[in-house]
């Protein structure tokens, strides 16, 4: 499969609408589900896999948000493609196998509509997990959308249910609606302000979980940080989505709050921040990956600050997903060493970046994901 | 049934028989006064080795319950120690091998045992299965009204009246 034939796969939460797109960057809903007669987690066995992989198959002929629909077999496609479906975030860790070098499971397959920003992972934890992918705030449409996925699933397979605990699935913390709502914010003015760590801390005490996005060591980067429903039992599922959505807006509210605090009481500091940001990506020569997207924090901020001019959230969003690893290497055709890495990704940037400052309402651009050259 | 070990910390001998009766499926399980008082039971109340408890218990046919370390799922073979190492259950099947023990650790999780989500219905399916998604239905649209959410409460009454000719063919 040649991802290069389908540039977009995947990214349709990148083109950056949907509400406060400024603060949150993209809405993930997700739902678990097994099949009755198979094993799944630790006991599945081959033949349990493939069993499973076959029936999905003949279900997705028949529905609806799946026709038009790319299925990837995950054993069939290259280290590289599993790589490159995992930096967009089609595909997870758990799916594709641990290390790079280790071949995933037979039986792990993924199914991409072509319809609706919804996706199917087959054989990961449990048999199923359905998921909606939106740009922006989104929960109520994610959530409307995975459940008619289901349903039309549903109609099709034979979902283990239990009448008190629910879709029944592997881990016991995912059991009941299986659901899980995650949403993806940027908060640089809560760090900046330092009131990152109280307000996500209080987020523990009304059931909602939060992590940061990390990098290629161990830090947190780009003060990026995803808060996720933790209950998924005793609630319908429109109540979890409901609270998540309620609590998301309050920390919205307080990060819009910090934001005015930082132009109201140290303007100067925050626009030399933001213009010393886009200067290194305009124009620098290598970037670490952590790096970029340190940069990339202070960009946004400004661009949401109205500090910087005419930049997009997608170009954003782009240089985000098209600078990792698997991505550089898929445009250079070849493998890249770490300090390749490094100089191709600046290299990129540079160009995206100045492409923007050119012509920035140009919409050609947004077709345009050839591969490039390293200068 | 003298001798037991207590279900739920496996050290002291269980001496309270606490009998579950979930949809109309019955366990019992045998705990020590400690894990009875965290899990809520009295035991100072008649509880404690009814005459009735007993009886019944010999009645259904798992009347001796193992500890559940050795308590093996029928269908894929899990083990409830192996459970506890991975975190993980192996099928389906687990989830009634172990309910006991699991009901336990949902509500510790979750705060609940009963979901109150959407409700699966198979396909051809049986009139209590349509009884029960009816219900699910019902509750959800409870929820959206109280919400204020009209427009999902539209939705769901949809799905109710799509349900009608199933209730039927049902019959």
């Amino acid at each position: 499969m040649d991802l290069n034939a389908l540039p977009d796969l995947g990214l349709a939460w990148m083109e950056g609408s949907g509400e406060h797109s400024d603060i949150v960057l993209s809405t993930r809903v997700r739902l678990a589900r097994n099949l009755q007669g198979h094993a799944f987690g630790p006991r599945a066995r081959v033949n349990d896999r493939e069993a499973v992989l076959v029936r999905m198959r003949r279900a997705v002929d028949q529905v609806e948000l799946l026709n038009p629909a790319l299925q990837v077999d995950l054993p069939e496609v290259g280290v590289r493609s599993r790589q490159v479906l995992l930096e967009r975030r089609v595909v997870t860790r758990d799916l594709i196998g641990e290390d790079e070098g280790e071949a995933p499971v037979r039986g792990t397959a993924v199914v991409i509509s072509g319809r609706e920003p919804v996706n199917v992972l087959v054989n990961e934890e449990d048999h199923l997990r359905l998921q909606a992918f939106l740009p922006g705030l989104q929960l109520r449409n994610a959530w409307g959308l995975v459940d008619r996925l289901d349903e039309e699933m549903g109609g099709q397979l034979p979902y283990a249910f239990h009448p008190s605990f629910g879709f029944l699935t592997s881990c016991p913390t995912n059991v009941g609606t299986g659901l899980r709502a995650s949403v993806l914010l940027h908060l640089p003015g809560l760090v900046l302000t330092k009131e990152i760590s109280r307000v996500l801390h209080s987020l523990g005490q009304v059931g909602l979980t939060f992590r940061g996005l990390y990098g290629e060591g161990s830090e947190v980067v780009g003060n990026f940080f995803q808060i996720s429903n933790q209950t998924t039992l005793g609630k319908t599922e429109d109540d979890l989505v409901d609270h998540l959505d309620h609590m998301v807006r309050q920390v919205i509210k307080h990060e819009t709050q910090a934001r005015q605090v930082l132009l109201r009481d140290a303007r100067a500091v925050t626009e030399d921040k933001v213009w010393r940001a886009y200067g290194l990506l305009r124009y620098a020569r290598t970037l670490s990956f952590d790096e970029l997207m340190n940069l990339l924090s202070g960009v946004r901020l400004g661009m949401s600050l109205q500090l910087l001019p005419g930049l997009r959230v997608y170009t954003l969003n782009k240089l985000m997903i098209f600078t990792q690893p698997a991505h550089l290497e898929q445009a250079a055709g070849r493998d890249l060493t770490p300090v390749e890495q490094d100089a191709h990704r600046a290299a990129y940037v540079r160009q995206v970046l100045h492409g923007e400052a050119q012509a920035p309402s140009s919409s050609e651009e947004r077709g345009s994901n050839a591969p490039f050259d390293g200068v | 049934m003298k001798g037991d070990m207590c279900e739920d910390c496996g050290t002291n001998e269980a001496v309270i028989r606490l009998t579950h009766v979930v949809n109309n499926e019955m366990t019992v399980v045998g705990l020590c006064e400690s894990c009875a008082a965290e899990r809520g039971v009295d035991s100072s109340s008649s509880q404690v080795a009814s005459p009735l408890a007993d009886f019944l218990a010999q009645m259904s046919g798992d009347a001796v319950q193992e500890t559940p370390s050795a308590q093996r799922c029928s269908f894929c073979g899990l083990s409830y120690r192996d459970f506890k190492q991975v975190g993980r259950l192996g099928c389906p099947e687990c989830w009634s091998a172990f309910q006991g023990p699991l009901e336990s650790l949902v509500r510790r999780i979750h705060g609940s045992v009963q979901h109150l989500g959407k409700v699966y219905l198979p396909p051809d399916p049986s009139a209590s299965e349509v009884e029960k998604r009816l219900e699910g239905l019902r509750h959800r649209l409870d929820r959206a009204v109280q919400a204020e959410d009209f427009e999902r409460a539209a939705a769901i009454r949809d799905r109710i009246q799509e349900l009608r000719p199933e209730v039927e063919e049902a019959r």
